[in-house]
């Protein structure tokens, strides 16, 4: 579990689709790898660039596409990322949010979010936060290349905001909230109720043997 | 005591403790592990000094990167060497862990969301997770199955718990009976069109009524495969007697006594006459005819005999766009190059017995350039060669493959060119899923094999 300033601000990429899906936040030819580290480069490939990417390309042959948003100038090096709703739906592929980190994307901001992928940003220490269509509107229609908008996030206090344009509160498990804000190790945690696990080994052995027969 | 759903009883049999920082630890009965997700997690175990809690929940199979042509090759086959190691390091990892594991070139080896049922793993009542979210199609015996993200593979593998809050209790009612034609895919499809891809979100979705009850239990895999497509992380269907019947004699099922203690259990797991469910949906089965997505999310989807919309909406013109889709056009019009049937949505024998029988004596057009046919396991091709339902898709002029994901995401060879256009019964048409630039539409087996053979779309119910 990776650890999250308490209080910062931060510049905005938007993009303005609904139901972007984890295909198209990491395409599946980079699931191949066995890390962690090491794909933001292939962050949104197929929208990104103007060939097919893998795996151990030569990066430097690579053409972008200029029109993507995270290729101009103004947004190229945003750590807060804002789409329409359900945005990271479909495959659980957690390499989706290790590819927005590995890029610099610490927050995503939609009206609502694939469970999956919402569960998988908070284990990496990317903060996802549901706000109003209202303010996401605001936000998508404010936004230009030359007046770049940025957005505070004060996690203890959830409160989301950005100067003249909108405020709002929103809503996180407070579990979720302790680990971002300490750096839990989380299996370390769970293994604190390992009495509780074993017993309650023991008792579904008694009473449903089927399930842990060894 | 107070009316439960089927969820409910479940949550509550395996809740093992709410930890003091709000969330609860849900006990996991079994892990279905494949090589795409894993490696990560098993790279932690290590760098943490940990071992799996319970080594006899796990079971293991490589499905995604694996090769669907010339098996006996073994590891060999695998052309690409950043598949290779990611295979590799899977069997590194089972014989490290002792980990039991169905290997490239075991008979039993195939997609995960095949071979747990075949293998008698999945049974009702359990608590099942894989790092894969078409896991919720093990909900079909009336276990709570989810898919999760790496790092909770990770959880699991060492804590045998998932980190968790209890999510809400969502009703799909499908009323009457379904008309020819349509199929377990067919109504997954039309639930996912009514309330959209995030329609679930939240909810753990209960499928019931005449028209699901009345499903195989290979039906009721296709229909809870997909219940992630609808934004839901588990689907479910009610035990009866025919999940019973189907579990009966598999190799990981119970056996004698336990098996009588085990259905005693799961005749008490139906949702209780009155419980509450958060949301309720009812829909009429004679309103669900075949379907066909014409667009790049599973909510696009259209019955075989409508049009491709026209709307001013951009989300539908950027899809119409990328799909090189007209609005107006029908959906009999859209001319194909390629055709899959498989994956872990309609692979199983049933799947191909349904496909083989349009193919039996008929040639597929010579508009197709390619047509395949992937069986979800080792032991699902064994099953339809004893049919001869592989001689039946050969003289149609269809390719006859070894199990494995193949082109539902091809992570493997076998992908769609630029531009071309498939029927596909697997479970997503995103954007580049089957190939980059592909065109994907989502169907079931009978009308992907229909499909093959006119070379366009056709309503079954004309046949």
């Amino acid at each position: 579990m990776s650890q999250i300033s308490n209080i910062y601000s931060g510049k905005i990429a938007c993009i303005d689709k609904a139901n972007i899906d984890t295909d198209q936040i990491i395409p599946k030819q980079f699931l191949k790898s066995i890390k962690k580290t090491g794909l933001g480069p292939f962050l949104f490939d197929s929208w990104r660039y103007e060939d097919e990417g893998f795996l151990g390309k030569e990066m430097s042959k690579r053409t972008l596409k200029k029109d993507f948003v995270l290729n101009k100038e103004a947004f190229s090096k945003a750590n807060i990322l804002i789409a329409r709703e359900n945005f990271g739906c479909g495959s659980s592929r957690e390499h989706a949010v290790w590819a927005l980190k590995d890029f610099g994307i610490q927050t995503v901001i939609a009206p609502s979010f694939g469970d999956i992928f919402f569960n998988n940003c908070f284990k990496n220490g990317v903060l996802a936060i549901q706000i109003s269509e209202q303010n996401i509107e605001k936000i998508f229609s404010n936004q230009s290349e030359s007046n770049p908008i940025e957005i505070s996030v004060d996690l203890v206090n959830q409160k989301i905001f950005s100067d003249h344009l909108f405020k709002e509160n929103f809503e996180i498990d407070s579990y979720r909230k302790n680990c971002l804000i300490e750096g839990l190790d989380e299996i370390g945690y769970s293994l604190k109720y390992e009495k509780d696990i074993n017993m309650f080994e023991e008792k579904i052995k008694k009473e449903r043997p089927w399930i842990i027969n060894e | 005591m107070s009316k439960r759903t089927l969820y409910d009883k479940i949550w509550d049999d395996h809740f093992v403790a709410s930890r003091d920082d709000g969330s609860d630890l849900m006990y996991i009965d079994r892990h279905l592990v494949h090589e795409v997700t894993s490696p990560q997690a098993f790279e932690g175990l290590r760098e943490n000094n940990l071992k799996p809690r319970r080594v006899s929940s796990i079971l293991a199979t490589p499905d995604h990167n694996v090769p669907t042509t010339l098996r006996k090759n073994d590891l060999d086959g695998i052309k690409d060497p950043i598949s290779k190691l990611q295979v590799l390091t899977l069997d590194e990892n089972c014989n490290e862990f002792g980990i039991n594991q169905f290997k490239l070139n075991d008979q039993r080896q195939g997609i995960v969301h095949v071979i747990g049922p075949e293998q008698g793993l999945t049974l009702p009542g359990m608590t099942i997770v894989c790092g894969d979210s078409h896991t919720s199609t093990h909900g079909a015996f009336g276990s709570l199955a989810m898919g999760i993200g790496t790092s909770e593979v990770e959880h699991v593998l060492a804590t045998q718990c998932l980190i968790t809050k209890k999510q809400k209790n969502m009703l799909i009612n499908i009323n009457g009976a379904i008309e020819f034609g349509v199929t377990a895919k067919d109504i997954t499809m039309f639930i996912i069109g009514k309330i959209g891809t995030a329609g679930g979100t939240g909810h753990v979705i209960e499928y019931s009524g005449e028209a699901i009850s009345s499903l195989s239990m290979e039906g009721r895999m296709t229909l809870c495969n997909m219940a992630i497509e609808a934004g839901a992380r588990a689907g479910m269907v009610a035990p009866d007697d025919k999940t019973y019947d189907y579990v009966k004699g598999r190799p990981l099922a119970p056996k004698n006594n336990d098996l009588l203690k085990a259905i005693n259990y799961w005749k008490t797991l139906p949702s209780d006459d009155g419980a509450k469910f958060d949301q309720v949906y009812n829909f009429e089965a004679k309103d669900i005819l075949p379907q066909v997505t014409w667009g790049t999310s599973p909510e696009m989807v259209v019955s075989v005999n409508d049009t491709v919309p026209n709307s001013s909406d951009k989300n539908i013109q950027n899809a119409l766009d990328y799909m090189g889709l007209k609005p107006g056009t029908k959906i009999t019009d859209i001319e194909l190059d390629q055709i899959f049937i498989g994956s872990c949505t309609n692979s199983r024998i049933e799947d191909l017995r349904a496909a083989s029988e349009i193919l039996k004596d008929n040639k597929i057009s010579k508009r197709i350039k390619r047509a395949i046919v992937v069986p979800g396991s080792g032991l699902v091709k064994e099953q339809a060669e004893s049919e001869g339902l592989d001689e039946i898709f050969i003289d149609a002029g269809f390719e006859w493959r070894d199990a494995g994901c193949s082109m539902c995401l091809g992570m493997n060879p076998d992908q769609l060119n630029q531009l071309e256009r498939c029927a596909s019964t697997s479970n997503r048409n995103f954007e580049g899923r089957q190939g980059y630039k592909g065109r994907t539409h989502l169907v079931s087996p009978i009308m992907a094999a229909l499909a093959s053979l006119e070379g366009k779309f056709s309503d079954v119910s004309n046949c």
